[in-house]
C-alpha cells in the first residue's frame, strides 16, 4: 500500500493504493469521486473516462500508483465555476444524450477530449471518436447530436424531427 | 406548436442535472459502515457433479471472514419461479430447485459454487482463487432438440428428462389450423433462429445486503427495476424474511432492459450472509460476470408457416418452437415464449387460423428470461420474415401483400386469445412510406450498384401487447403474481406533491414525465411535483417497470390518485367558498365556484387541509394523501411499420444501415423527447441483434461471448440517425391517459427489416438467399452469398 497524490479537478487529493489499484478504483472508492464508473473489465466500455494530463484515458486501464503527481480531470470536474452545466454537459441535457446516465461520465469526458482535438468534427468523425464508448440506452443517436451542438453546430432540437 | 408543459411538452430531464455532474447515487456507489465484500467462485465447466469443496486453504487468507457454501443454504429456500405454464395435455411445467449456491451439481459456467466474504474485494478474489472444488464433469447438454432426445444427459436428475413444458396454443385449433395448411394454394416456410442474446444495461448488478440488529430488520441495496417484487420473492419464498422486516432499495439503476426485472441468487446471499456474519456484505459483478450470471435473452429456434389462398389472404399459421430455458427457471421464464410469445402471432393480420407449439428446454446455459420486447420480438421477426418469403415467393411487393392482409376494424379478438383495442396500420404504413422515399430507392440502388454495392430496402409491421397487465388474466395464464401498479400522491401543506410511485426508472425519465401529467390535472408548475420510486420504504406495493408498462399502468394509478387529490381539494375549496361542491372548478391551479368570481389557490387549499381551522372536519379528515391501485382490464397494443435500408459489399459479406424509419402508433405521448429516445435505443437494440449480437457456447458449454471483446455491442458508427415518428395516433380505450407504451418498441420492431432488406440486397445481386440467421455478420451474410446458386 502506498499513498498516491495527484491533483484532481483542481486540488491536490490523497489516498493510498495498492499496486494493482487501478485508477478508476482509486477515484471512487479512494476519494469517493463516484462519477467516474465501471461498466466493463476489458476497457471496452468507456464509462470510465477521465483526463489524465489533458489527455482522455480509460482509468480501469492504468495503475493509481503510476500516476502520482499526475493532473486529474472528472466528470465531478466539467461542471462552470458557478455550478452550472458545462458546455457538453449541457448539451447532452438539451439533446437528451443521457438516459439511465450509466456511460454518461465517460461519454461526456471523451466528447470533450474530441472537441479539444477537433472542434468541429464532421458526424462521422463523432462516431468514429466515440468507438471506445458503448451507451446501451441511446442508440447513439442523441449523443451524436448533442456533441455537434457542443461543437457549435447547426443541429434540429429534439423532438422536431 | 410544440407545448412548454404538462402533456406532450418535452421539458429538459431534471435528472440529468445529478447523471451528468457525477452525482449519480447507483447502487455501488452505496457504502454502508463497516462492510464487507463478496466475491463468487462459478463454475468453470457447464455439467458436473459436485462432490465437495475445499475451503482450507482460502479461509486462512487474509482478511477472510467466512466462506460459504451450498451446505450453508440447507433448509434455505432456492430461488423462485414466478410464472407456471401448463402443457398442452393440462399437466404443470416441470420446475426443478434453483439452489442460491450450487447443492450436488454445477449445470452452467457461471453457476455459483461458494462465495467469500472478505474485508476487501481484492481479499475475497484472492481467497476465492484458491477455493479448491471437487467437480466430475458429465457431459453437457446445449443444443435443444438433442437435449429432449431420448437418453440425453439430464440436466436436472429428479425431472423426467429436459423438456420443462410441451406448449400447444391453441390446442382446440390445431385440427383446423391442418386444414386449412392442406387446403392452402400457397404455403411459405421458414427455420430460422431468433438469437441468444445478453441485455447487457450498462451498469452491472451490484447488491448490499444490511443487517440491523436493534430491531432485527434487513435491508437490501439491489440493481432491480422492481424492488417491490424482489422483497416479495426473497421475503417469502428464499429467506423467509416477512416484508415489514425487509427493505429493498433500488436507487439509480444503470439501465434494466429486463434482465434486471429477475430475483437473483447474488441479491439473496447477500441479505443471508448480512444476518449471519451481522455486518453488510456487498457484490459487484464484474462484466465477464454479467455475461455469465445475468439471465439471458431470446434464444428460439423455431419453424414457421403461412397458409394462403389464391388471393394472397392469409389462412392459417402454424409454428413450432423450440425455447431454450438454460439450467434453471428464472423468475419469469415459462411466460416469455409462451403467453408473451404466442398471444402475439396474429401480428397485424386477420389470419383467422393460428396455432403455435413451444417446447421450452432445459440446457447446461445460463438461464434465458426477458429482454427488451421478451416473447415480442420473436414472433414480430418470424412472422415479418415468412410474410415477407412468401411476397417474394408469390412476386407480390411486400408491402401490398401486408395491406391486403391487415386487421382493419377495431376491438379485434385474435384467434390466440387477445382483443388488439384500437389502431391503423395503413396509417402508420402510409407514414413510413411517406419517410424513406420508396420511389426513390431504385436510383439509390442504381447508385451503390455503381459503386459495387448491393442496396436493400425491408418493411415490417409489428404489433406488441404491453402495459403489462391485467391480473386475474394473467392469473388464469399462470402468473403467481398481481400486475396492478401502485401511487401514493402525498400533498404538502405549501402546495408541493411528492408521488410515490410502485413504478421504477431507470432511464425512462419518469421523474421529468411522470410531474408532467400531475402537474397539467391539478394546473400547478412541473417544479411543484417530485417523483419517489426505487424504495420498498416509501412507495406503495408495485410491480416495477418492465413490459413497457410504466406510463400505462403506472401513471394510470397516479392519474388516479391524483383524481381522489382533487376531488377532496374541492370539498375543501367548497367549503373555504361556501359553495356547493359540484359548482367547483379547478384550473392553472385556481378552484372557482362556476358563475360566480369567488376563487380559492390551490395552496390555500392545501394549508387548509393540514391546518384546519376553518374546515369541515364534520364531512372529511384533514390531510391531503391518496393512494390508488389501477389495474387495467387490457394489455395496449402499440404498432408501427419500419424499414432499413442497407447496402451490402459483396467483397466481404459486411452489411451498413444506410437508414432506418419507424414510424410508431403509441397513443397519447406525453413527452415526445423521451418517446423518441426510448424508439431511438430500442432500434439501436434491435439492430445489434440483427447484425452483430451473438451469446455463443461451444458443444461442450464453455460461454465464448463472456466479454465485450467477443460480445459485439452496436457501437456509436455501427448505427446511422433514426428517422422515428409518433403522428399516428389511435389512444388505448381503456386507460386514463390513452398511452400504450414505447419503450420496446424498437427492439421488437427493428430484427425483421434489416434481414428483409439483406434479403433484398443479395437477391438484388442474382443470389439465390431466401434466409441467413442473425447476427448478419459478414462472414455468415458472404458465405451464404457464396454457397447459393448464382
Amino acid at each position: 500500500m502506498k499513498k498516491v497524490t495527484m491533483t484532481v479537478n483542481g486540488a491536490a487529493r490523497s489516498a493510498d493504493a495498492e499496486g494493482r489499484t487501478l485508477l478508476s478504483d482509486w477515484l471512487r472508492e479512494g476519494l469517493r469521486l463516484t462519477g467516474t464508473h465501471v461498466g466493463c473489465d476489458t476497457s471496452q466500455c468507456g464509462a470510465c473516462v477521465v483526463h489524465v494530463n489533458g489527455e482522455p484515458v480509460k482509468s480501469c486501464s492504468v495503475f493509481a500508483q503510476e500516476l502520482d503527481g499526475a493532473e486529474v480531470t472528472t466528470i465531478e470536474g466539467m461542471a462552470n465555476a458557478d455550478g452550472s452545466l458545462g458546455k457538453v454537459q449541457q448539451a447532452f441535457q438539451d439533446y437528451h444524450g443521457l438516459q439511465c446516465g450509466f456511460c454518461t461520465p465517460g461519454m461526456v469526458m471523451a466528447a470533450a477530449a474530441l472537441l479539444k482535438e477537433n472542434p468541429q468534427p464532421s458526424e462521422a468523425e463523432v462516431r468514429h471518436y466515440l468507438e471506445g464508448n458503448i451507451c446501451r440506452c441511446t442508440g447513439y443517436h442523441n449523443i451524436v447530436k448533442a456533441v455537434m451542438a457542443a461543437s457549435g453546430q447547426a443541429v434540429e432540437p429534439v423532438a422536431a424531427e | 406548436m410544440p407545448k412548454d408543459t404538462g402533456i406532450g411538452a418535452s421539458p429538459k430531464r431534471r435528472e440529468d442535472v445529478r447523471f451528468l455532474t457525477g452525482k449519480g447515487r447507483y447502487t455501488d456507489d452505496i457504502n454502508v459502515a463497516g462492510q464487507t465484500h463478496v466475491v463468487f467462485l462459478r463454475s468453470d465447466v457447464a455439467h458436473g457433479r459436485l462432490n465437495g469443496v475445499d475451503t482450507s486453504a482460502a479461509a486462512t487468507m487474509p482478511g477472510v471472514i467466512r466462506i460459504f457454501t451450498g451446505a450453508d443454504f440447507e433448509g434455505v429456500g432456492g430461488l423462485p419461479c414466478g410464472w407456471q405454464v401448463t402443457d398442452k395435455h393440462g399437466d404443470p411445467m416441470q420446475e426443478p430447485p434453483h439452489p442460491i449456491l450450487a447443492q450436488g451439481k454445477v449445470r452452467h459456467v457461471g453457476d455459483p459454487i461458494a462465495a467469500v466474504v472478505a474485508e476487501t474485494r481484492e481479499q475475497a478474489r484472492d481467497a476465492a482463487e484458491a477455493i479448491v472444488p471437487d467437480i466430475e464433469e458429465l457431459p453437457a447438454v446445449i443444443d435443444m432438440k438433442k437435449a429432449v432426445e431420448e437418453g440425453a444427459p439430464k440436466v436436472h436428475d429428479d425431472l423426467k428428462n429436459n423438456l420443462c413444458y410441451d406448449w400447444g396454443f391453441v390446442e382446440e385449433n390445431k385440427a383446423a389450423v391442418d386444414e386449412a395448411f392442406a387446403n392452402a394454394a400457397h404455403v411459405t416456410s421458414l427455420e430460422l433462429v431468433n438469437n441468444r442474446l445478453v441485455a447487457n444495461p450498462m451498469e452491472p448488478r451490484v447488491a448490499v445486503g444490511d443487517y440491523a440488529m436493534h430491531d432485527d430488520s434487513s435491508t437490501l441495496y439491489t440493481t432491480s427495476q422492481n424492488p417491490h417484487v424482489i422483497r416479495l420473492l426473497m421475503g417469502a419464498f428464499v429467506l423467509g424474511i416477512p416484508e415489514h422486516k425487509l427493505r429493498v432499495v433500488a436507487p439509480d439503476v444503470g439501465g434494466g432492459f429486463g434482465t434486471k426485472i429477475f430475483h437473483y441468487a447474488e441479491e439473496a446471499f447477500c441479505t443471508f450472509a448480512a444476518k449471519q456474519i451481522q455486518r453488510p456484505v456487498k457484490w459487484t459483478s464484474t462484466r465477464s460476470e454479467a455475461f455469465m450470471s445475468d439471465a439471458h435473452g431470446r434464444d428460439h429456434v423455431t419453424k414457421i408457416e403461412l397458409a394462403l389462398d389464391a388471393e394472397n389472404n392469409f389462412t392459417a399459421l402454424r409454428t413450432e418452437t423450440y425455447a431454450n430455458m438454460g439450467a434453471y427457471l428464472s423468475t419469469f421464464a415459462p411466460s416469455v415464449p409462451t403467453w408473451l410469445h404466442g398471444t402475439l402471432m396474429a401480428g397485424n393480420y386477420k389470419t383467422p387460423l393460428i396455432y403455435v407449439n413451444v417446447k421450452a428446454v432445459f440446457t447446461n446455459t445460463v438461464p434465458v428470461d426477458a429482454y427488451r420486447g421478451a416473447g415480442r420480438p420473436e414472433a414480430t421477426f418470424q412472422l415479418e420474415r415468412v410474410v415477407d418469403k412468401a411476397a417474394r415467393e408469390l412476386g407480390v411487393d411486400p408491402v401490398e401483400l401486408r395491406r391486403q392482409n391487415f386487421i382493419q376494424e377495431f376491438p379485434y379478438a385474435t384467434p390466440v386469445a387477445v382483443e388488439y383495442d384500437t389502431g391503423d396500420y395503413d396509417a402508420t404504413m402510409d407514414k413510413l412510406l411517406e419517410m424513406i422515399d420508396r420511389d426513390g430507392f431504385a436510383e439509390r440502388r442504381r447508385q451503390s450498384e455503381a459503386n459495387g454495392k448491393l442496396r436493400g430496402l425491408g418493411v415490417n409491421c409489428y404489433i406488441e401487447a404491453c402495459g403489462i397487465a391485467p391480473s386475474n388474466l394473467v392469473g388464469q395464464l399462470g402468473a403467481r403474481a398481481g400486475l396492478y401498479e401502485s401511487a401514493t400522491v402525498r400533498v404538502n401543506a405549501t402546495g408541493g406533491l411528492v408521488v410515490m410511485t410502485g413504478s421504477h426508472s431507470h432511464g425512462q425519465g419518469h421523474e421529468t414525465s411522470f410531474p408532467q401529467v400531475v402537474a397539467d390535472m391539478i394546473g400547478i408548475d412541473e417544479s411543484q411535483v417530485e417523483i419517489v420510486h426505487g424504495d420498498t420504504a416509501n412507495a406503495p406495493m408495485g410491480m416495477g417497470t418492465y413490459g413497457s408498462r410504466s406510463l400505462a399502468v403506472g401513471g394510470s394509478a397516479m392519474v388516479r390518485a391524483t383524481e381522489k387529490i382533487i376531488a377532496k381539494a374541492k370539498k375543501i375549496a367548497a367549503h373555504l367558498m361556501e359553495a356547493s361542491e359540484g359548482d367547483i372548478e379547478l384550473k392553472d391551479g385556481q378552484f372557482t365556484v362556476a358563475g360566480t368570481d369567488k376563487s380559492v389557490a390551490w395552496g390555500d387549499v392545501t394549508l387548509a387541509a393540514y391546518v384546519p381551522h376553518n374546515y369541515p372536519l364534520e364531512d372529511i379528515e384533514p390531510g391531503l394523501e391518496e393512494t390508488a391501485f389501477y389495474d387495467p382490464n387490457n394489455f395496449t397494443y402499440p404498432s408501427g411499420a419500419y424499414a432499413c435500408e442497407v447496402e451490402v459489399d459483396p467483397e466481404t459479406g459486411k452489411v451498413d444501415v444506410l437508414s432506418f424509419a419507424a414510424a410508431d402508433d403509441f397513443g397519447n405521448v406525453v413527452n415526445p423527447m423521451i418517446v423518441e429516445g426510448q424508439v431511438h435505443g430500442g432500434l439501436a437494440q434491435g439492430i445489434g441483434q440483427a447484425l452483430l449480437e451473438n451469446c455463443a457456447y461451444d458443444e461442450d458449454g464453455q460461454l465464448l461471448s463472456a466479454t465485450y471483446m467477443d460480445y459485439a455491442m452496436p457501437r456509436a458508427h455501427d448505427l446511422p440517425m433514426f428517422q422515428v415518428d409518433h403522428s399516428c395516433q389511435t389512444p388505448c380505450t381503456h386507460n386514463p391517459l390513452g398511452v400504450k407504451g414505447c419503450g420496446e418498441a424498437g427492439a421488437i420492431g427493428s430484427p425483421p427489416s434489416v434481414v428483409n432488406a439483406v434479403i433484398d440486397a443479395l437477391q438484388s445481386g442474382g443470389h439465390d438467399v431466401t434466409h441467413i440467421d442473425m447476427p448478419l455478420s459478414p462472414s455468415r451474410v458472404w458465405g451464404a452469398m457464396n454457397t447459393a446458386a448464382q
